[in-house]
C-alpha cells in the first residue's frame, strides 16, 4: 500500500464524481474522501469524555475481587434497597389504617379490601403454594381452598386462628385431633370397614360398588355399614355424616373428598387414619401478613359470611344427635393422638394394599 | 503513514452560511408558514374545551399520568394506542404525497428545523445586520460591539428556545395551571428536567446546526429521492435560458450571453448554502429563495422572471424539445399515496367515531380452572375490568349468556350484586366474578357475559369459557 501511494503524490480526483480519492485503491476500486462534518468528531471526542466520566463516577473497571468502585458509591443493590423503602414507605399509608382495622371494616372499604389481597395473594405464592398450589387449589391432602368446604370453619376469625396456630403443629393453640386408625388398629375388620365406606359413599350419593357384600339397594338406612357408622364415626362426623368443624371433621356427604373419593381411597382412609400437618405461622409470619392472607383466602370464593354462617350452622347442629357420647369418644380419641407414638407408626400409603 | 495521507482532509469545518434578506412570494408564503405554525404551537395548548366535570378543559391535551389523551372531540385511552399508530402512519405517508406531489416543500416550509432556524436567523439579522455585516463582525477582531451583538443575539435566541421548550411541555399538563406555576418557581424537576434539555436542544439545533441538521443527521433528506419522478415539483435552474452565464453591464450587447449575469444573488440567499446552478442537490429543502433572488435581479436587469423556480424534470425535458408540457398531478404514485392515506385516515375516522363508551375485559382465571363445591356444584372464576370511557359515573348490570341455572357472584369489597354495579367515571374497576353452574360435567363452553348500561341501555360483550372438567 506504501508503494501505492508513493504513486499518488498530488492529489487524485476522480473524474465521474470530482471528488477527490483518498489514494486507496482495492482491486482497482478507489474510495473517495467525502470529509464528514468536524462537529461530528467533536461529538465522538465528547462521548469519550463522557466514558471517562463514567468510569470515575461509576463502578467500572473489574479488579482482582470485585471492581472499582467509583465515587459516586453507585450499587444496584442500594438502588433496590432505596426503591424498596420507598415502596415500603407506600405501603406504610395502608398499614397504619390495616392494621386497626377489623376484618369486617377491611371487607368493606375497597382500598383496604386491594391492599389486603394484593398482600395476601403474594404472601400466599410464598408461603402456602408449596402444599396448597399456586392457584390454593390443593391437591391430594392439601385442601382446596377456593371451595366451600372448611374442616376447621370459613368463617374470617376461623381462618384467621388457623393460619395463626396450625394444625397439629405442636402450637399449644393450634388445632388438634385423630382420627383412629381403624384397620391399622385392629378396631374393625376388613369386612366391618368395607361396608362403612360403601355406606359412607352411599351417604354423599356417590359410586359405591367397591364391596361385594353391598346389594345395591337405595335404602341406606338398610345398609350393613350404617351400624358401624353410627358407633365407630357418628361421634365426630355426626350421625347424618356432616362432620363438625370443632373436631375438624369433614362432611362426608358432600362433593369434596380431600384424600380421593373412590372406593380404594375412603377404605385407605379409614383402616390408615388422616392427619395433615399445618404449621403454626404466628411462629414465621408477621401479624398483618397473616390478616391479609386471611382476607385474600376468604375471599377466594369460599369464605363464609356472619349472618349465613349462623343459619347453616343451625341447620346442621339439629341432625347431630347425642352430643355428650359424641364429646366423651372425641375426648378418648384426642388423648390417643396427642401421644407420639400413635402418630409415627403410620403405615405408608403404598403397604396397605398388601394388608388388604 | 505517508505524508500525502496527512493531508488528506477527512474532517470538514462547518462552513458558516449568512444568509441574505430576500423579498419576494416564497419568502411571503414562508413567512406566513411560519406565524402560522409558530402562532398553532405557542397558542394551542391555552385553547380550552368543555369536558364536564370529570374531564380536563384543555383541547389538546396528553395525560401521561392518568395515560389519556385529548383531541377536541377525541379522546384516546392506552389501550387505544393503535390511533397514535394510525397518526404516524398517516403523517408518514401525507408526507410522501406531499413529497411526490410538490417535492420538499415540507423541509422548506414546514419543518420545525427549518421554521426555527428561519426564525433564529431573523433574529441574528434584526440584531447584527445582514449577510456582509454579520460576517464582517463574525470574523472581524473582538469589540465592544462584537460583544454587546452577540451577547443580545444568544440571549433572544435562549429565550425564544425556553419559550418553546415551555411550550412543548404545555401539551402534557393544564397549561394555565403550568404557567401559574412557572410564575410561582414551583415547577417538579421533571418539567425542569424537559424544559432544560428541550431549551438547549432548541438553541443548538436552530442557533448552531441548523443546515448541518438537514444535510447530516435527517434521515428524511436522505430517503425522499424515492419519491421522487420526472414530474416532481424541484427548484430548478434553466440551464438553456441561463447558459453560457456573464457579467452584464447596462445597455451592453447579450450576445453569446445567457440570461444569467452571475450574481450569485441565488446563493447569497440560500439558507443550506449550495448554487442551485449546479443542478438539484441532496442539500436543498426547496425552499424558493433563490427563486425569489433571482426573480429580482431579472426585474432589475429587465429579463422575464423565472430563470429560477419550481418547475418539473418532465417540463424541462419538454421545453428543449420545444415542446410545452403540464403539470402531472394524477400519477400512479400519488394515487397509490393518496389511497393509502385516504384507506388508513378513514379508518382511523372511523375507529374515533364508534369509538364505545363503556368496554368489559373478562378472564377466566388460570389455576385453579374450576372449583368443584361441596354441593356438586362446578364454580369457575373469572376476573372483569369494566372500562367506563364516559365522563359520567355509571351503573351496569351483568348477565351470562349460554348458562342456564347459573349464579354469578361479584366478590369486591362491600355489597355488589350483577343487578347494580358502578364505575366511575372516566376510569377502570376490576372485579373477580364467581359464576357457579349445576350442570353436569362435559367439555369446555362458550359463554358470553353481557354489561348493560342502566341508564342509556347500551351494552358491551365478552366471550369466555366455562370450564367444568380437566382436559
Amino acid at each position: 500500500m506504501s508503494e501505492n501511494n508513493e504513486h499518488n503524490t498530488e492529489k487524485e480526483i476522480d473524474k465521474l464524481t470530482g471528488v477527490e480519492t483518498t489514494g486507496h485503491e482495492w482491486d482497482g476500486l478507489k474510495e473517495l474522501n467525502n470529509p464528514l462534518p468536524r462537529w461530528w468528531l467533536w461529538v465522538f471526542y465528547a462521548c469519550c469524555l463522557w466514558a471517562f466520566g463514567y468510569f470515575i463516577v461509576y463502578p467500572a473497571w473489574p479488579v482482582i475481587g470485585g471492581a472499582t468502585k467509583g465515587t459516586s458509591g453507585y450499587t444496584q443493590y442500594k438502588e433496590l434497597r432505596a426503591s424498596q423503602d420507598e415502596i415500603i414507605k407506600l405501603q406504610r399509608e395502608y398499614l397504619d389504617r390495616f392494621e386497626k382495622a377489623s376484618f369486617e371494616e377491611i371487607l368493606q372499604d375497597p382500598a383496604l379490601y386491594a391492599f389486603a389481597n394484593a398482600g395476601g395473594a403474594s404472601a400466599f405464592k410464598d408461603n402456602c403454594a408449596t402444599c396448597h398450589g399456586t392457584g390454593a387449589q390443593g391437591g391430594l391432602g392439601y385442601p382446596n381452598l377456593n371451595d366451600d368446604d372448611w374442616l376447621w370453619g370459613g368463617h374470617v376469625d376461623e381462618i384467621y386462628t388457623t393460619i395463626l396456630h396450625g394444625i397439629r403443629s405442636g402450637d399449644i393453640d393450634g388445632h388438634v385431633s385423630q382420627m383412629p386408625a381403624f384397620g391399622k388398629e385392629k378396631i374393625l375388620t376388613s369386612h366391618e370397614i368395607n361396608e362403612v365406606v360403601d355406606y359412607v359413599l352411599a351417604l354423599s350419593g356417590n359410586d359405591h360398588k367397591g364391596s361385594n357384600d353391598h346389594k345395591g339397594s337405595d335404602d341406606i338406612s338398610m345398609m350393613p355399614g350404617q351400624k358401624t357408622f353410627k358407633q365407630n364415626c357418628a361421634s365426630c362426623h355426626g350421625a347424618d355424616g356432616k362432620g363438625d368443624k370443632q373436631f375438624g371433621a369433614p362432611n362426608l356427604t358432600d362433593a369434596i373428598w380431600l384424600y380421593g373419593g373412590d372406593h380404594h381411597d375412603v377404605y385407605k382412609t379409614v383402616y390408615n387414619a388422616r392427619s395433615g400437618v399445618m404449621p403454626a405461622w404466628k411462629t414465621r409470619l408477621d401479624d398483618n401478613t397473616i390478616r391479609q392472607l386471611t382476607v385474600y383466602l376468604h375471599e377466594l370464593g369460599g369464605g363464609q359470611v356472619d349472618e349465613i354462617e349462623t343459619d347453616h350452622a343451625m341447620e346442621g347442629d339439629v341432625a347431630i344427635p347425642s352430643v355428650e357420647e359424641a364429646a366423651e369418644m372425641v375426648a378418648e380419641t384426642v388423648i390417643d393422638a396427642v401421644e407420639p407414638q400413635t402418630v409415627e407408626e403410620d403405615i405408608p400409603v403404598e403397604e396397605i394394599g398388601d394388608e388388604q | 503513514m505517508s505524508s500525502d495521507a496527512q493531508d488528506l482532509k477527512l474532517f470538514e469545518k462547518q462552513k458558516r452560511i449568512y444568509p441574505k434578506r430576500v423579498k419576494g412570494r416564497y419568502r411571503n408564503l414562508k413567512w406566513i408558514a411560519m406565524i402560522v405554525c409558530l402562532s398553532i404551537y405557542y397558542l394551542v395548548p391555552f385553547i380550552r374545551w368543555d369536558r364536564g366535570p370529570n374531564a380536563p378543559d384543555q383541547a389538546i391535551l396528553i395525560d401521561l399520568v392518568r395515560g389519556r389523551a385529548y383531541w377536541f372531540w377525541f379522546e384516546i385511552w392506552p389501550q387505544e394506542v393503535y390511533i397514535l399508530t394510525g397518526i404516524l402512519i398517516c403523517a408518514a405517508v401525507g408526507l410522501f404525497f406531499v413529497t411526490s406531489l410538490f417535492g420538499r416543500v415540507w423541509c422548506g416550509y414546514l419543518c420545525f428545523q427549518t421554521v426555527w432556524t428561519d426564525l433564529f436567523v431573523w433574529v441574528e439579522r434584526i440584531i447584527q445586520g445582514d449577510r456582509t455585516k454579520r460576517k464582517k463582525l463574525r470574523e472581524g477582531p473582538w469589540t465592544f460591539e462584537k460583544l454587546y451583538k452577540l451577547v443580545i443575539t444568544h440571549f433572544i435566541w435562549l429565550v425564544i428556545a425556553w419559550c418553546t421548550a415551555g411550550s412543548f411541555v404545555l401539551y402534557f399538563n393544564d397549561a394555565p395551571t403550568l404557567v401559574h406555576s412557572f410564575l410561582m418557581l414551583d415547577v417538579s424537576p421533571v418539567v425542569l428536567g424537559f424544559v432544560g434539555g428541550l431549551t438547549f436542544m432548541t438553541y443548538m439545533m436552530a442557533g448552531f446546526a441548523r443546515e448541518q441538521v438537514c444535510t447530516f443527521m435527517c434521515p428524511y433528506a436522505r430517503f425522499q429521492s424515492a419519491m421522487f419522478d420526472k414530474d416532481t415539483l424541484i427548484i430548478s435552474y434553466d440551464v438553456d435560458r441561463g447558459e453560457p452565464r456573464g457579467k452584464h453591464k447596462k445597455g451592453a450587447d447579450w450576445t453569446d450571453l445567457g440570461d444569467c449575469i452571475d450574481c450569485t444573488a441565488c446563493v447569497q440567499v440560500c439558507p443550506t448554502g449550495i448554487d442551485i446552478r449546479e443542478g438539484l442537490q441532496m442539500e436543498c429543502i426547496a425552499c424558493g429563495l433563490c427563486a425569489d433572488a433571482c426573480d429580482e435581479i431579472m426585474d432589475k436587469v429587465g429579463l422575464e422572471r423565472g430563470l429560477i423556480g419550481y418547475n418539473t424534470e418532465a417540463r424541462m425535458d419538454a421545453a428543449r424539445q420545444g415542446r410545452s408540457e403540464p403539470f402531472h398531478i394524477w400519477r400512479p404514485r400519488t394515487f397509490y399515496y393518496a389511497s393509502v392515506l385516504c384507506l388508513i385516515g378513514g379508518l382511523m375516522l372511523h375507529t374515533l367515531l364508534t369509538r364505545s363508551p363503556l368496554e368489559i375485559a373478562v378472564l377466566h382465571d388460570r389455576n385453579p380452572l374450576f372449583v368443584q363445591l361441596s354441593d356438586g356444584d362446578i364454580r369457575n372464576a373469572y376476573s372483569m375490568k369494566v372500562l367506563n370511557k364516559t365522563h359520567e359515573h355509571r351503573h351496569y348490570k351483568l348477565s351470562v349468556d349460554g348458562l342456564d341455572h347459573s349464579d354469578i357472584q361479584i366478590k369486591t369489597a362491600g355489597q355488589t350484586t350483577k343487578e347494580d354495579i358502578y364505575v366511575e367515571a372516566d376510569s377502570v374497576k376490576q372485579y373477580r366474578l364467581l359464576v357457579r353452574s349445576s350442570l353436569p360435567k362435559q367439555e369446555p363452553r362458550e359463554i358470553k357475559f353481557k354489561l348493560t348500561d342502566i341508564e342509556t341501555g347500551y351494552e358491551a360483550s365478552n366471550t369466555t369459557m366455562f370450564i367444568s372438567q380437566h382436559p
